[in-house]
């Protein structure tokens, strides 16, 4: 089993503040980390690979740096890594970071399954996942919660929806999206933070992949964001102080006052 | 105050604190409460290679990679005790028990016990105490006596941790009662060995999460070649182990010192008395520029003392003490004064420091007391006076 | 290859791209910003700047036939024979959008059986009703609903295509964009038509709800959007209105598929699906441990509510997933949300901030909760919770 899991590098959204006089973002002092919901992707991968034999390649798209993330899942447990980095690649929406992935996909060859997080805590869209799928013409199962068998053939996986969960089989290969719910990601182990420490990550650039310029980065992208601005809030509530008996009277008055019922 | 740790044991504390993080912290207070051992933490350390520091190469383990391993079992337990000691403890009383295999076993033993403790398949535990022989260790009541190729123990060990969870015994035991500490000797003692079985489980003041029981010998054989050393060695074999695992104690204690400080210092910083936070009273502000100053005192002390072993030196029974003595009796001190500054809250279970501070008391106790450790400086400082006479 | 540059004549070094890059990659040097390896070229820096002196070069563009695509085109939803409600919403969002430009709205609709849902959907907005029906589309499956839609995109040259930010939206619209080759924007909480250029400003929240970010598609066709449910508002019902009903031919091919639904089961009933609730009871890192939410479960009892956590009660593994609100969560929208012991970080806030009413019990008042809040107290919830249930239970009595 030859299982690929594509991670991203990004701000700790956790600790970004905003400057309120300014209304930017404060960027000073946030991590960099590994996307959450790639840790997921990473562990479900591991896990069959433990069990069935293969390997899991780990690969992302991103600036220099962004080695840092895989590292980070080989010390994990990953056995390779592979980083596209490239001038070209930079300001690259979904359509293009996926686009990208997808090539890598096939210039590794013999890939039976694609995994990723459900989303990316940065940008939150969601949209990488399947877009790899389309780009492969691969079928996709997306918001995986848990992966009930896996073979040479096909996957069954319970896709987690509004109102309970559908049970999907696919043939393979075939690209996955994973959810929080499938499974508890395991820590790094020392072993693998000194294997870390020493593999050799190759770079793939544009040329390498053989993509036309204007497939790749802003110039591959259909989307431009125009204007950010940060969300107003809008602050007219009341605030009590004092003993509990008074707040709790006060509190049931508020409830009360617009109780469904 | 910067270490200048190598970035192997930078690595390590990275790892122990993420462990603590999503480990530790969610069911410290459960474990507390239920006096349950921590076999799955146990297991998520294992899988991390947390067993292996202290263990060389030859054997599965890192131990080379640390510099030796008592610095990396240093940095290890005071990460892990900040969060809880009693899951601190089962981790470190691994090294306990490995200790007399790693420091007087054979060649043999060590390839047969190491592999499996260095993996964390299976735990150890280290067995001196008896009901009549704490500080005292020439009480030991347990006897061995050879019988053709095996020893026949038979006696009951007490408070011993890890007891129950651990697979791997180093066990105390008289071969020879008529010499005193001279005729004990250390045995190794696998779970399953017949005549061999659990007492009962203690039912502690603090670090609840740990298992301390009762080892009881009836008739109990084990195979010769399960003796360490030679006959009448165990004194010997007992003392350098704990010489050597005394830094861990220490460590633990300035974790769990450490923890309360930050406990301390993030309540002060919102605790809001006579309209001002109350780290802004300089009553407050002292307390805790005393606590921050005697827990960066007892890490440079422990620290050093655990660099000292690892470059080599051979005596260092001084400086053990000094580190154990000096750490635990912070640790007491900077407990309560958590619990002092945490105030009505502080001794409510909700918060942690009531925890913190039944945790540190024993610090001060086990491992040797803090009284037998100011005998073993003071007779080091009398031998090198007297030495400085000649 | 795209390029980004800083125009020296233009920049007067006033330092205002530094804080707006989101990816910390300018540095002022001798007053001027300097742009390091780690930019992304995502264009915050160039909105920021007052000056006009940061600028983003893209390669050369073809636009091709983009007139000949008008009208927004809605992806319907549907479970077992029922229109989910967010496919209403799009068709009032679409109408209003519609009115800039007096364009028409169409809804594609693929379904086993459609029954009355065609005249509905048309007296909720929709002018045409693309309508294919198959037993074969009972279920929602990935491949042929994204190629029937693909054909009929094609086919019909909508200038927009929406669909909900539901696992469903959010499973088909990327891969029809990637297809298609055109844009993409996720979850967006605000549409409008740019009146300049006509194009559609899509507006959605990014980096954990710290900003918004607004996104245009300019040289592909369609652009496409899924919209977060519950922000837009459905047109009242209107049965007189007229429309048309159109029945797409399938052929064997569109329904092949690599993927098949084994089962569908159901939340059971004492599951939770916190965007239904009415009251929602929620508690954050001040609850200090799992057993304490059992004071929150009687107050939402008592309120016939659900209990609700914030990120960091959940990663400390106080309360399970399905409760979670906020920006890796849910996003709810209660009738009444009563926030105990949450400090109130914008990666919560974006999940319950649509609520009616917004109830916060803190012990520190500087926490930020208390900046939208609709009613602050504080003081230590687990002194005032337990009264609130006492005092119900007595005015109720």
């Amino acid at each position: 089993m030859r299982i690929v899991v594509a991670v991203k590098q990004v701000p700790d959204t956790a600790e970004v503040r905003i400057d309120e006089e300014r209304g930017t973002l404060v960027r000073e002092g946030v991590p960099s980390i590994l996307n959450p919901f790639d840790e997921y992707a990473l562990e479900e991968a591991m896990r069959w690979r433990d069990e069935l034999g293969g390997t899991v390649t780990v690969m992302t798209m991103g600036p220099p740096q962004a080695e840092a993330v895989l590292r980070e899942a080989v010390s994990m447990g990953a056995d390779e890594a592979i980083l596209l980095s490239d001038r070209a690649f930079a300001g690259a929406d979904t359509w293009a970071t996926s686009h990208t992935l997808a090539k890598a996909v096939e210039k590794m060859g013999d890939i039976d399954i694609v995994m990723t997080g459900k989303q990316a805590i940065d940008g939150d869209t969601a949209q990488t996942g399947p877009s790899i799928a389309a780009s492969l013409d691969w079928p996709q199962i997306t918001f995986v919660g848990f992966v009930r068998e896996l073979n040479q053939e096909s996957i069954v996986a319970e896709r987690y929806v509004e109102g309970g969960c559908e049970v999907i089989r696919a043939s393979l290969p075939v690209v996955i999206t994973v959810l929080k719910d499938a499974n508890t990601p395991r820590l790094p182990s020392l072993r693998g933070k000194m294997k870390s420490r020493k593999i050799e990550i190759p770079v793939w650039g544009r040329e390498y992949l053989a993509l036309p310029e204007h497939e790749v980065g802003l110039d591959g992208s259909p989307t431009r964001v125009v204007k950010i601005t940060t969300p107003e809030i809008i602050s007219n509530g009341e605030i009590h102080h004092g003993e509990p008996e008074k707040l709790a009277a006060l509190l049931v008055d508020s409830l009360l006052g617009t109780e469904v019922h | 105050m910067n270490y200048y740790l190598s970035e192997e044991l930078i690595d390590l504390k990275e790892l122990c604190a993420k462990i603590a993080e999503k480990y530790i912290l969610p069911v410290r207070a459960e474990l507390d409460e239920e006096n349950r051992f921590p076999r799955e933490i146990i297991e998520v350390m294992a899988e991390s290679d947390l067993n292996s520091i202290y263990i060389p190469e030859e054997y599965g383990g890192f131990a080379e990679m640390f510099g030796g391993g008592s610095m990396a079992l240093t940095v290890a337990t005071e990460e892990l005790s900040k969060a809880c000691a009693g899951v601190a403890v089962s981790y470190a009383a691994n090294a306990l028990g490995a200790m007399p295999i790693l420091i007087s076993g054979s060649e043999e033993q060590k390839k047969k016990y190491l592999p499996d403790l260095a993996s964390g398949k299976k735990l150890a535990a280290f067995a001196l105490t008896e009901s009549e022989a704490g500080s005292d260790a020439g009480g030991v009541k347990t006897k061995a006596v050879k019988d053709g190729d095996t020893y026949i123990l038979n006696g009951t060990k007490q408070w011993i941790t890890n007891g129950g969870e651990a697979q791997v015994y180093t066990v105390i035991a008289q071969t020879d009662p008529s010499r005193g500490t001279r005729g004990l000797s250390a045995f190794i003692v696998e779970e399953g060995t017949p005549g061999f079985s659990y007492g009962k489980k203690e039912d502690k003041m603090g670090i609840r999460a740990s298992s301390t029981m009762e080892l009881i010998f009836e008739d109990c054989r084990v195979p010769a070649e399960n003796l360490i050393a030679r006959e009448g060695h165990g004194f010997l074999v007992a003392m350098k182990t704990l010489n050597k695992s005394r830094p861990g104690v220490a460590a633990q204690a300035v974790g769990i010192a450490q923890g309360a400080l930050d406990e301390a210092a993030e309540y002060a910083s919102e605790r809001v008395q006579f309209g001002q936070r109350i780290d802004s009273f300089q009553g407050i502000q002292f307390m805790l520029a005393d606590m921050a100053t005697q827990v960066e005192a007892a890490r440079a002390l422990v620290y050093s003392t655990a660099r000292m072993i690892d470059a080599g030196e051979r005596k260092y029974d001084k400086e053990s003490a000094m580190a154990k003595v000096f750490a635990s009796d912070v640790a007491m001190k900077v407990t309560t004064d958590a619990v002092q500054i945490l105030g009505g809250y502080g001794y409510m279970k909700e918060y942690p420091v009531e925890k913190m501070m039944r945790d540190a008391k024993i610090t001060q106790i086990y491992e040797g007391t803090n009284q037998i450790q100011r005998s073993v400086i003071a007779s080091a400082l009398i031998k090198e006076t007297a030495a400085r006479g000649k | 290859m795209a390029s980004i540059e800083v125009r020296k004549e233009t920049c007067v070094g006033c330092g205002e791209c530094v804080p707006a890059c989101p990816f910390g990659a300018i540095t002022m040097d001798d007053s001027l910003a300097v742009i390091s390896d780690e930019c992304t070229l995502c264009g915050a820096c160039e909105s920021s700047c007052s000056y006009g002196a940061i600028i983003i070069r893209t390669g050369e563009t073809v636009e091709t036939g983009i007139d000949q695509y008008s009208g927004i085109l809605v992806l319907a939803e549907q479970r077992d024979g029922t229109i989910d409600h967010s496919t209403l919403e799009l068709l009032g969002e679409a109408r209003r959008l519609a009115e800039a430009d007096d364009s028409s709205v169409s809804v594609v609709l693929l379904t086993e059986e459609a029954g009355d849902w065609p005249a509905e959907l048309i007296s909720y907005g929709a002018d045409t009703v693309y309508l294919a029906e198959d037993a074969q589309l009972k279920h929602f499956r990935t491949e042929p609903f994204s190629k029937i839609t693909e054909k009929l995109i094609n086919e019909k040259k909508p200038a927009v295509v929406l669909a909900a930010a539901t696992t469903t939206g959010r499973d088909l619209m990327p891969r029809i964009a990637k297809n298609l080759n055109t844009g993409l924007t996720a979850d967006c909480t605000e549409l409008s038509i740019d009146p300049e250029s006509g194009g559609l400003l899509q507006t959605r929240p990014a980096f954990g709800g710290n900003i918004l970010a607004t996104i245009v598609c300019s040289d592909t066709r369609p652009q496409m959007a899924t919209v977060r449910p519950r922000v837009m508002k459905a047109m009242d019902r209107d049965e007189n209105r007229d429309g048309v009903i159109e029945k797409i031919e399938l052929s064997s091919n569109d329904l092949v598929s690599r993927t098949e639904v084994l089962e569908f089961n159901s939340l059971d009933e004492g599951s939770v699906d916190i965007t239904e609730a009415e009251v929602i009871v929620s508690g954050g890192r001040g609850m200090k441990s799992p057993e304490n939410f059992a004071l929150l479960q009687e107050l939402a009892n008592l309120l016939d509510g659900t209990i609700g956590a914030s990120r960091a009660a959940i990663d400390a593994g106080w309360v399970s997933y399905p409760h979670q609100v906020g920006q890796t969560g849910k996003t709810v929208q209660p009738k009444i949300y009563i926030a105990c012991g949450i400090s109130g970080a914008v990666q919560h806030r974006v999940g319950m901030q649509s609520a009616d009413i917004i109830l916060a019990v803190n012990k520190d008042e500087t926490a930020p909760i208390f900046e939208f809040c609709d009613v602050g107290f504080v003081g230590d919830l687990f002194e005032i919770i337990p009264l609130v249930i006492k005092e119900i239970k007595k005015r109720r009595k």
